[in-house]
């Protein structure tokens, strides 16, 4: 009962800010209104006893990314304050094709049968998830590390100013 | 979990917030804005606050009382919502990181929100939140000045988490959790009660002694640039910015700035006493007493820091923490595997 009502008001406050994200007129708010999305879905982590992901998620997503959005947002003329539309002129071939993707989407959902988890989690995920990386997955571990040093330095060598 | 226990640990999370927000209102914000005051008159040779009460004891609660008072100004060209938002922003972000922030055990009860088995991990994410009130508010306000400082601030902030970040690796590496009160609990006994403490390596000779203190210097330093702190207050010069992110606030929302930035100066100060410093543990007994000279050592240092040096320019703040902090806080992360194996 608790875990429905939980449940419930975290989707609502995943949902409802995603609204203004793809409504808003003002880009700041736009922007704005991804934090109490990205919260929303921390909350659902934690609800399924991830809590290393939770953890993660308000740090990288909500600490970080919307910030650096945010940022790039009002370094630019959307700072301003400016009304922009977020629609353009195909918005009903656009709507058609969502709407064709969720037909699709819910078709799936509908049709696989949801293995329910076995065994039991343990203790603290963080030492788990740790430990996995650094066995198991340590190949995937540092292929993604190194996408991201590239991209990095990748950043750099565009941003850098010719001498 | 029935619905009934659900309620009472609505009910439970309900006190606590109003416990630890008092206390964070009345020793970190008051107490922390009067000693910041006596504090810099002493540092310039004059007498800082001196008529209300004695010795000027009740200046900041009569400060308190004046701002609450005060008319709440929004400036017709900021935007509304996000103008009254942002200051709610700051001093909730600051308060959820005292969660994890353990206060002793008196009497055989521990005192703290939740000791969460992510307790470390929590706190860098809340802290991370607080610069979402500054931004916003900084762009609300929709004054040049508001906006640099805001921008100024994010900039600082963003840069200076990922050296705060590694510095804390090195107590979760020694004591092998991220939990607060088990680190805590990894530094008691050794050499007079303090040769356990993770400042001087947790009893791992030379090289613990040296990743140690290491850790902890990076580690103060980026907090004092994390409360925007002099020499790393540009978000907030007076002389430049008229004050930065907060100029156009008035009356409780300023103040509600104010005490999310204490807030967060005394978290800090805890956080570096608990993880580096014993906590409770020291020489002869164990006790919150400890925690609390360690606590306010700090503050004390971290203020004493502020009213010593000049501000830095832009530039050397943000070459200071990527080209000296980040890849010393990296090598010494990778000093500390070296120390344990």
């Amino acid at each position: 009962m608790g875990e429905l009502v939980a449940f419930l008001v975290l989707a609502a406050l995943t949902l409802v800010p995603a609204v203004v994200v793809v409504t808003s007129r003002n880009l700041v708010r736009a922007a704005m209104a991804l934090i109490p999305s990205l919260l929303g879905v921390t909350g659902l982590f934690v609800l399924l006893q991830a809590e290393f992901v939770a953890g993660i998620q308000v740090l990288i997503y909500a600490g970080a990314i919307a910030v650096l959005i945010l940022f790039v947002i009002m370094l630019t003329e959307g700072g301003t304050g400016l009304a922009v539309r977020q629609v353009n002129t195909q918005r009903w071939p656009g709507l058609a094709a969502a709407a064709g993707f969720v037909a699709a989407l819910v078709a799936v959902l509908v049709r696989t049968p949801w293995p329910a988890g076995s065994g039991t989690l343990p203790a603290g995920t963080t030492a788990a998830v740790g430990e996995a990386f650094l066995t198991e997955f340590v190949l995937a571990f540092e292929v993604s590390s190194l996408v991201l040093l590239v991209s990095l330095v990748g950043a750099l060598v565009i941003a850098r100013r010719e001498p | 979990m029935p619905a009934v226990a659900w309620g009472l640990e609505i009910l439970r999370a309900t006190v606590a917030t109003v416990l630890l927000f008092t206390f964070l209102a009345v020793v970190a914000a008051m107490f922390g804005v009067l000693a910041e005051r006596k504090i810099s008159g002493w540092i310039q040779s004059r007498l800082g606050p001196k008529h209300v009460g004695p010795q000027g004891l009740l200046q900041t609660v009569a400060d308190t009382v004046k701002l609450l008072q005060k008319e709440h100004v929004t400036p017709v060209n900021a935007d509304p919502v996000a103008f009254n938002v942002a200051p709610l922003i700051v001093p909730v972000a600051a308060l959820l990181a005292w969660i994890v922030i353990p206060l002793g055990v008196p009497f055989g009860v521990l005192l703290i929100g939740r000791d969460l088995n992510i307790g470390l991990l929590f706190f860098v994410a809340m802290t991370s939140l607080i610069v979402i009130g500054v931004l916003l508010g900084g762009w609300a306000s929709n004054n040049k000045y508001s906006l640099l400082g805001a921008l100024r601030s994010a900039s600082q902030m963003i840069s200076y988490e990922i050296p705060l970040a590694l510095a804390l690796l090195t107590p979760i590496m020694l004591a092998g959790t991220l939990s607060t009160v088990e680190i805590v609990d990894a530094q008691r006994g050794g050499f007079l009660g303090v040769g356990r403490w993770f400042l001087f390596g947790g009893g791992h000779g030379l090289g613990g002694l040296v990743v140690g203190v290491l850790a902890f210097a990076i580690f103060v330093a980026a907090a004092t640039a994390e409360t925007f702190r002099t020499p790393f207050d540009l978000p907030e010069a007076e002389s430049e910015l008229v004050a930065g992110y907060f100029s156009e606030y008035t009356g409780m929302r300023f103040a509600l700035f104010q005490l999310g930035e204490y807030g967060e100066l005394f978290a800090m100060a805890a956080l570096s006493s608990l993880l580096f410093l014993g906590g409770w543990h020291g020489p002869g007994f164990t006790s919150t007493l400890w925690l609390f000279v360690k606590l306010f050592a700090m503050v004390f240092f971290l203020m004493w820091v502020r009213w010593t040096y000049p501000r830095l320019r832009l530039d050397q703040l943000l070459n200071f923490t990527w080209k000296g902090l980040l890849p010393l806080a990296l090598l010494n992360v990778l000093l500390t595997g070296w120390v344990l194996v």
